[in-house]
């Protein structure tokens, strides 16, 4: 009796801590938007998203040029970090056996976990440095290099997930391997590496060591990719140090704003990949 | 073994060839192969996962346009001999082949591969149409391939459906998804689009294991229908299968060829004790 006391006691007391603790996790989501909403729905009008910001002491103005800066300075990762972690995965994937591919992937693990300043560094050295000066293009360097391991571990997983009865099925109607591969399988594995993109793609949004000294900033528009640019992350840490209470107002604006994008992208990967389960069980 | 009489189909019995009584000089005793020549003959056949030997020393000669059924319990190499004849067996890594394939005299292992397969078609276990259109699925190998000239790719996606009896069920919705089908209709789908190259040989690896008796019995009477068109070699664990739809039976233990011969003799009166054994379902 007395046992059996101790054991539900015990019991009822995990039971509390594992619910607080998922609570705990669920809830502080919930506070950190509630949180950047309270003190950043006030600056976010039409203005946020269409002006220059002002200079200081002058009400108004917005962040246009950062957003736009950082769509161009995450386009240039994309078209950087997409196509080196995806032709690799499929090498991985498809071609690649023994030691040389456990190599890449741990040398993929690896770069995955250098931390996103030394990355900026490195960006740094060898393009902000021989141009003389910061660039969109620069920055986006440094998140391509970011975005090389997880875009080829998650197209790796996916492309591994195509069963080999498709592949078998290409080639046996006379489909060579790399035909198979281009033909069926990646059109297989489509929507699971495009979501796998999107997640990537939120997950470098919101760098900012890397590119305080590649980007720099620019109270103006950027125009063309070689020139200094603003961007989301770096306009809110210029904005939340400074003395002014606009430009901090403008701060949480902007934090909620990226916060916002990157959460949206995040549940547009998972109804992709929701959407490929539920047909493939068909 | 008069219970095996019994599961002798009456398609089976229809068959001219079926009818016709033991005819001296065949040492089987089983019907001779009128007018038929060999397509297909492995020679000495060794095949090897690694160290694991899965083929020891088959020899089997694939009549043309006729059935070749192959029995035999699971792992008995019955697979592994069939996905030798296409070379898919290739795929898969540290594997070895030893002996002679022949397809209408010439050596496969000296084949291109590409053509080779193009010539001998395969239909697997499980459906597995590719996550496209029912259109693109069956036109896939023609893609592949190149088209034959004076056909359009429309027209051989019809043909290769009709062949498969399931045009009827999917004419109006070509464009549509083969993953929506049902698993007889995948299946069918799988045979058209093997067809749809025109194949001289046609393998299937236990083809209905995964589907109910009526998707079954639609498999089975394609196949008749197309044994006047390509040369059939099926793997079965359906016994009942092979006796209904085989001219030819072989019997696979241990990756052994324990016993080949006409249909009705190895059901009726199998030289091997082994065979009698199994198809009287003592073990298997």
């Amino acid at each position: 009796m007395n046992l059996s006391f101790r054991r539900k006691a015990v019991n009822a007391v995990m039971l509390t801590l594992t619910g607080v603790c998922t609570v705990l996790v669920a809830g502080s989501l919930l506070v950190i938007l509630g949180y950047l909403a309270w003190n950043g729905l006030a600056s976010l009008n039409v203005e946020f998203f269409t002006k220059l910001p002002t200079p200081p002491g002058e009400m108004g103005g917005g962040m246009a040029n950062a957003i736009l800066g950082s769509a161009k300075v995450l386009l240039v990762a994309m078209l950087i970090g997409v196509p080196i972690g995806f032709m690799a995965a499929v090498y991985l994937a498809e071609f690649g056996s023994g030691s040389f591919s456990g190599v890449v992937r741990y040398a993929t693990d690896l770069l995955n976990g250098v931390p996103s300043i030394v990355i900026g560094i490195f960006a740094y050295a060898i393009i902000v440095l021989p141009m003389r000066h910061p660039s969109t293009f620069a920055g986006g360097v440094a998140l391509g290099i970011m975005m090389i391991p997880i875009a080829l571990r998650t197209t790796e997983e996916f492309l591994r997930a195509v069963p080999v009865s498709l592949r078998e099925g290409a080639m046996a109607l006379g489909a060579s391997r790399s035909r198979t591969i281009f033909t069926v399988v990646i059109p297989a594995a489509k929507s699971g590496i495009l979501s796998g993109l999107m997640l990537n793609l939120a997950r470098v949004a919101g760098e900012t060591a890397p590119l305080l000294f590649t980007t720099l900033g620019n109270p103006f528009w950027s125009v063309g990719w070689m020139q200094p640019t603003a961007t989301l992350p770096q306009m809110i840490f210029t904005y939340a140090i400074s003395p002014y209470d606009d430009w901090r107002r403008q701060a949480w604006a902007a934090g909620f704003v990226l916060l916002v994008l990157v959460l949206t992208v995040n549940a547009a990967a998972r109804f992709t990949i929701g959407r490929t389960s539920a047909r493939g069980r068909s | 073994m008069t219970d095996n009489l019994d599961t002798m189909s009456p398609r089976q019995a229809r068959e001219p060839e079926a009818q016709q009584s033991v005819t001296p000089g065949n040492p089987s005793g089983g019907a001779p192969y009128s007018k038929s020549t060999i397509k297909l003959s492995a020679e000495h056949l060794n095949f090897y996962y690694g160290d694991f030997q899965a083929l020891h020393d088959v020899n089997l000669s694939v009549h043309e346009k006729q059935i070749t059924a192959l029995i035999g319990p699971s792992g008995c190499g019955k697979s592994t001999f069939l996905r030798t004849i296409n070379r898919i067996s290739e795929t898969i890594r540290h594997t070895r082949v030893e002996g002679l394939i022949t397809l209408e005299g010439s050596d496969i292992l000296k084949m291109d591969v590409t053509s080779l397969r193009r010539r001998v078609g395969m239909v697997f276990q499980r459906p597995n149409p590719f996550p496209k259109s029912i259109y693109d699925n069956v036109a896939y190998g023609v893609r592949v391939n190149g088209i034959d000239k004076g056909k359009s790719l429309d027209e051989i996606v019809e043909q290769s459906l009709k062949r498969a009896a399931l045009w009827e069920e999917v004419k109006d919705k070509l464009q549509q998804s083969a993953l929506a089908l049902s698993g007889g209709q995948q299946q069918r789908l799988c045979i058209a689009r093997a067809l749809a190259v025109d194949p001289e040989v046609l393998l299937l690896d236990e083809p209905c294991s995964a589907l109910d008796p009526i998707a079954t019995a639609k498999i089975e009477d394609l196949l008749f229908a197309l044994k006047s068109q390509c040369t059939i070699v099926i793997v079965t664990h359906n016994m009942q299968q092979a006796a209904r739809t085989a001219d030819d039976t072989g019997f696979f233990l241990l990756g052994k060829l324990i016993e080949f011969d006409r249909t009705e003799v190895m059901f009726r009166k199998p030289s091997q004790k082994q065979t009698e054994d199994y198809i009287t379902g003592r073990f298997g």
